[in-house]
């Protein structure tokens, strides 16, 4: 590395972190405004936390990203181990590769237009339906990547010495491939409670299943305020944390890429 | 593998279908869709100059974010690769690390930073300069849209340096080229299918992003991804939005297969 690349490096870090870095800072300013710091404060983590409606979509947020991360993890973990146990597919490869690509608006309008041809009713569960539709192609990426190098003798050994399928995969393979599983969970997880446009659109009318994201949207359109410091900084302070461990867990891999 | 490729297959394939199939149809009295009335008149109107405007602009910017992106990912990815390997770990995960985080929060952060009152303003003005309309205009967008997606870019890049062998910018150096020769004739168009796979992803989604124009743009701003979600959420005519989004598909599909046909041409000269 030259002294020019750590320069880049070092500007552009400093651009993807800085107004990360000051929201942060502004969250515990007791003065509420950019403009001048008047001393430390969690005033607005109270008042975040006294917020019924913030409540409300925090906790539907949750049960969304904790249904649609389970379902996912489970029905992505198999899709790996089968995906890479057959021989190579292109059809397979651009169905699992599609739902990283495609703009968020094209998948939710798809979504709100089939929901409705089938007179599906619209609300946290349909949501959860969709996130699984993005989270399975995550979870799936995760875990194929750590099937990449695993040793199938181990399976085999395991069937010679006469143990069925299910005692085989329970007993060895699923502990083997478990941290990448872990680690896609945690990604599936941070995904879903972020997710906006797709939920915005297949949560239906009325205020029932909105979720955290869809209060965040309402809130900054209304204007900067002190409170969305404090949310933004707890939001980006637990994905921070689930990154980190699901890259940990990863041995080093930088996740679901 | 069943249960994933049947959820995949009924809730994203047949959605998507179902959008080139409302195309044909008049929308309803109440909104949704007319499903007696057939029409072809949603494509005409989508050729309308009125909507060839947002398209353009819709590109201008998307292109405009993505050779930004490229400027500033390029350069970090090549000095990320010149790093010592335990080193290049953590770098990485430090650049794609925002890129996991809410996108909401990241573009609100810009709303702090930027707005008349905000920090920057705020430090101009301390040295007697400003105030500059930084919110609400082009440049906030572009800025929004290269912000969020330069991590992928970098991503994107660096995989294809690290594939690259070292020896071929080796060899360029021994029989006598320059550090620069060598980056324009060896690295850069060996890596090129990484810059082109980086330029698809980030002009796509900007072209269908609707929050950047929306919360950095004030309003001012129509991307395509806008104008679908004007008529499926505030103008009600479902059968148009889908028009929309159709043409959204082609052209990503159109990119995406442009960038695959020339990262195997680049695949085979080598």
């Amino acid at each position: 590395m030259t002294r020019w690349h750590k320069l880049h490096l070092g500007i552009t870090y400093a651009f993807l972190y800085l107004p990360i870095i000051v929201l942060m800072i502004l969250s515990f300013n007791k003065a509420g405004l950019p403009t001048a710091w008047g001393g430390f404060s969690l005033e607005w983590y109270g008042k975040l936390f006294a917020n019924p409606k913030i409540q409300f979509a925090a906790m539907n947020s949750l049960i969304v990203a904790v249904i649609s991360t389970l379902i996912a993890t489970a029905i992505g973990t198999a899709l790996a181990l089968g995906v890479e146990r057959s021989g190579p597919s292109a059809v397979r490869e651009a169905l699992l590769f599609t739902p990283m690509i495609i703009p968020d608006i094209v998948l939710a309008i798809a979504l709100l237009s089939f929901y409705t041809l089938l007179r599906f009713s619209l609300g946290l569960h349909s949501i959860i339906m969709a996130h699984v539709v993005f989270n399975i192609a995550f979870v799936t990426v995760v875990v194929r990547a750590r099937l990449k190098g695993f040793d199938w003798s181990l399976t085999e050994v395991s069937r010679d010495l006469g143990a069925g399928p299910q005692q085989t995969f329970w007993h060895i393979t699923f502990p083997l491939i478990l941290p990448s599983v872990v680690a896609a969970a945690l990604l599936a997880f941070t995904l879903s409670v972020d997710e906006f446009i797709i939920a915005y659109f297949t949560a239906g009318a009325g205020q029932s299943s909105t979720t955290l994201p869809m209060q965040i949207y309402s809130m900054i359109r209304f204007g900067v305020t002190p409170e969305i410091n404090a949310m933004a900084t707890i939001v980006m302070g637990v994905a921070f944390v689930a990154l980190f461990t699901a890259q940990r867990l990863n041995k080093g891999q930088v996740p679901g890429m | 593998m069943l249960p994933g490729l049947f959820w995949l297959m009924a809730l994203m394939v047949l959605p998507c279908l179902l959008i080139f199939g409302l195309i044909f149809f008049e929308r309803g009295i109440y909104g949704g869709i007319d499903w007696s009335a057939m029409t072809l008149e949603n494509i005409r109107r989508a050729f309308d100059p009125l909507y060839a405007v947002i398209l353009w602009d819709s590109f201008r910017i998307a292109g405009l974010a993505t050779a930004i992106a490229l400027l500033v990912g390029y350069p970090a990815a090549y000095a990320i690769s010149k790093a010592p390997e335990k080193a290049q770990t953590a770098l990485l995960f430090l650049a794609i690390l925002p890129f996991w985080t809410n996108y909401l929060i990241r573009t609100y952060a810009w709303i702090v930073l930027l707005n008349p009152a905000g920090l920057i303003n705020t430090a101009l003005a301390s040295i007697g300069l400003g105030p500059w309309p930084l919110l609400y205009n082009e440049f906030a967008v572009v800025l929004g849209l290269v912000y969020n997606y330069t991590p992928f870019v970098i991503l994107a890049i660096f995989a294809a340096l690290q594939r690259l062998d070292p020896s071929y910018a080796e060899a360029s150096r021994d029989l006598g080229a320059t550090a620069a020769t060598t980056f324009w004739r060896i690295t850069l168009p060996l890596t090129a299918p990484g810059v082109a796979a980086g330029a698809v992803f980030v002009f796509v989604l900007s072209i269908g992003n609707f929050i950047t124009p929306d919360l950095l743009g004030g309003g001012k701003f129509q991307m395509a991804g806008n104008l679908i979600y004007d008529q499926f959420l505030t103008a009600r005519d479902w059968p148009f939005g889908a028009t929309l989004s159709a043409g959204l598909i082609i052209i990503m599909l159109i990119l995406l297969f442009a960038q695959a046909l020339f990262s195997r041409r680049a695949m085979g000269e080598r």
